[in-house]
């Protein structure tokens, strides 16, 4: 009797297995009509490492552009670049490179940061923001639909809808998405939207590519800036490494980065993979409506043949008595 | 009599030369640095700052004018991506940086002319890009000024818009 049955963890596995079996094939057929077909003219930013003076100006620009809070200290005041040096928590951003580490929070959208590499002999900087994927993290984990991606490129927030379940923070590869937690009974995320309300929608640049004097940040629509960005590189032999950062990152990302010394030394991420961060966990994500519909019906099946001798059984108990 | 002849052909012969000569050789003859402006007044961060006195005369003394006038003041640049088109030693109609640099570089009116495919300058710097880039370029490699407030002195708007002076952070 007991050689035939199987047991509740293998029967799990085997579903399982044939589950993912099943979705892994589907996926096979349909990923690219699946696949969320870009905005072609969204707009972007190139950044240029090379270019950045650490004038903090576009900090400056953001903060009142977007009413945030007062700062700790004054924009002007370069003593922040010295924040934060060797902070374990911040290691995932740059390694072990050293430099100082300052992150985006609810006080602030944008941040610059210093690093000092041996090669060149002058510190570098390096803006950091939200990079508006063009698949965002964010957007696609959040299960009240709080995030939009518009077509102008911007990934903008809906605090009205928002629970504060945070799955945003943990999403976003680039560790973007802050919590207010100044007002956790009113959740608030707190991140660049691209000044889409103010500017991007109107077609205007955000507030930070205006305030740069050193069109650092260069402004226009994302395809555009990749021929720039290639341009730059090319005409300037030594200049620049040749990648460009948000290229593929991500899935790609509408604000793209050139660097004159690899990438982790100014603190990028060069780890987050090429592709969107969906694509790792759709093929998990389409068992689920599956689950959620065979299942019930088939132990419920189970349940009502197991139960059936039992009842048939119990009826007959009650004739007889 | 015969002989004074001769050589007074020779002379205005050597003269002709010579004058030819200095003409050919000052291709920018046409462009006099004396009548350059001693100060030129920059006021495009009006906003923020108060303008800037841009001591002209000084520069001159310290930079060729293509270094910044690029091909504009009848010299041929020595750069050989501009050279391909700006071979012609001739001053143009004008000089003035904000002639060719506009001021609003990311405005979606500038962007559209961008769309032209025969468009070679598509990256040309706005003016306060250009200014910066090849001020603090220069800067840089000789021992200029390059702080911020080195050449920028901050009006109110400025001061709130940095949290500086009567707008600096307090802490309790």
């Amino acid at each position: 009797m007991k050689k035939n049955m199987i047991n509740r963890r293998s029967f799990i596995k085997g579903g399982f297995a044939g589950a993912a079996a099943a979705s892994a094939l589907k996926n096979k057929e349909s990923k690219a009509a699946g696949d969320f077909d870009h905005y072609p003219n969204s707009m972007g930013v190139l950044v240029d490492v090379n270019r950045c003076v650490g004038c903090r100006s576009c900090e400056a620009a953001c903060n009142k552009e977007q009413n945030l809070p007062e700062p700790e200290k004054p924009f002007n005041d370069y003593s922040v670049f010295e924040e934060d040096v060797h902070h374990d928590d911040n290691k995932h951003e740059g390694g072990h490179h050293g430099g100082p580490r300052r992150r985006t929070d609810e006080t602030r959208y944008t941040v610059v940061n210093k690093y000092e590499v041996p090669e060149i002999d002058h510190p570098l900087f390096r803006k950091n923001q939200c990079n508006h994927c063009l698949e965002p993290a964010c957007l696609t984990s959040c299960f009240v639909k709080a995030y939009t991606k518009t077509p102008e490129g911007a990934v903008v927030y809906n605090p009205d809808v928002c629970v504060g379940c945070r799955t945003c923070m943990i999403a976003c590869p680039f560790y973007i998405p802050t919590f207010k937690y100044s007002s956790a009974f009113e959740p608030r995320i707190m991140k660049c939207i691209f000044c889409y309300d103010t500017r991007l929608k109107e077609g205007r640049p955000p507030a930070c590519v205006e305030a740069c004097p050193q069109e650092a940040l260069h402004f226009g629509k994302r395809l555009d800036l990749l021929d720039i960005g290639r341009k730059r590189i090319r005409n300037n032999p030594g200049k620049y490494v040749d990648h460009i950062y948000g290229e593929h990152e991500a899935g790609g990302t509408n604000w793209l980065y050139l660097s004159p010394v690899s990438f982790d030394k100014v603190g990028f991420d060069v780890h987050v993979p090429h592709e969107p961060i969906i694509n790792f966990v759709r093929d998990f994500l389409s068992i689920v409506p599956m689950v959620l519909v065979i299942w019930p019906a088939l132990f419920a099946g189970f349940h009502l043949l197991a139960n059936k001798k039992n009842a048939n059984q119990h009826d007959q108990n009650e004739k007889e008595a | 009599m015969r002989r004074r002849l001769r050589k007074n052909v020779r002379y205005t012969f050597w003269i002709i030369a010579a004058g030819s000569l200095l003409i050919y050789a000052q291709p920018g003859w046409s462009f006099d640095p004396a009548d350059a402006p001693e100060t030129v007044t920059i006021d495009g961060l009006s906003e923020l700052y108060e303008p800037v006195e841009f001591n002209h005369a000084q520069h001159i003394e310290m930079a060729a004018c293509s270094d910044c006038h690029h091909h504009t003041v009848g010299t041929v640049s020595t750069r050989w991506n501009c050279i391909k088109c700006h071979n012609n030693p001739q001053e143009s109609d004008s000089i003035s940086c904000s002639d060719c640099h506009t001021k609003d570089r990311f405005g979606s009116s500038y962007l559209a002319t961008l769309d032209d495919p025969e468009l070679f300058h598509k990256e040309k710097p706005g003016l306060k890009g250009a200014f910066h880039l090849n001020c603090i370029g220069c800067h840089q490699d000789t021992g200029g000024p390059t702080g911020c407030e080195d050449c920028h002195i901050m009006n109110e708007a400025g001061r709130k818009r940095f949290n500086v002076g009567e707008y600096a952070p307090n802490r309790q």
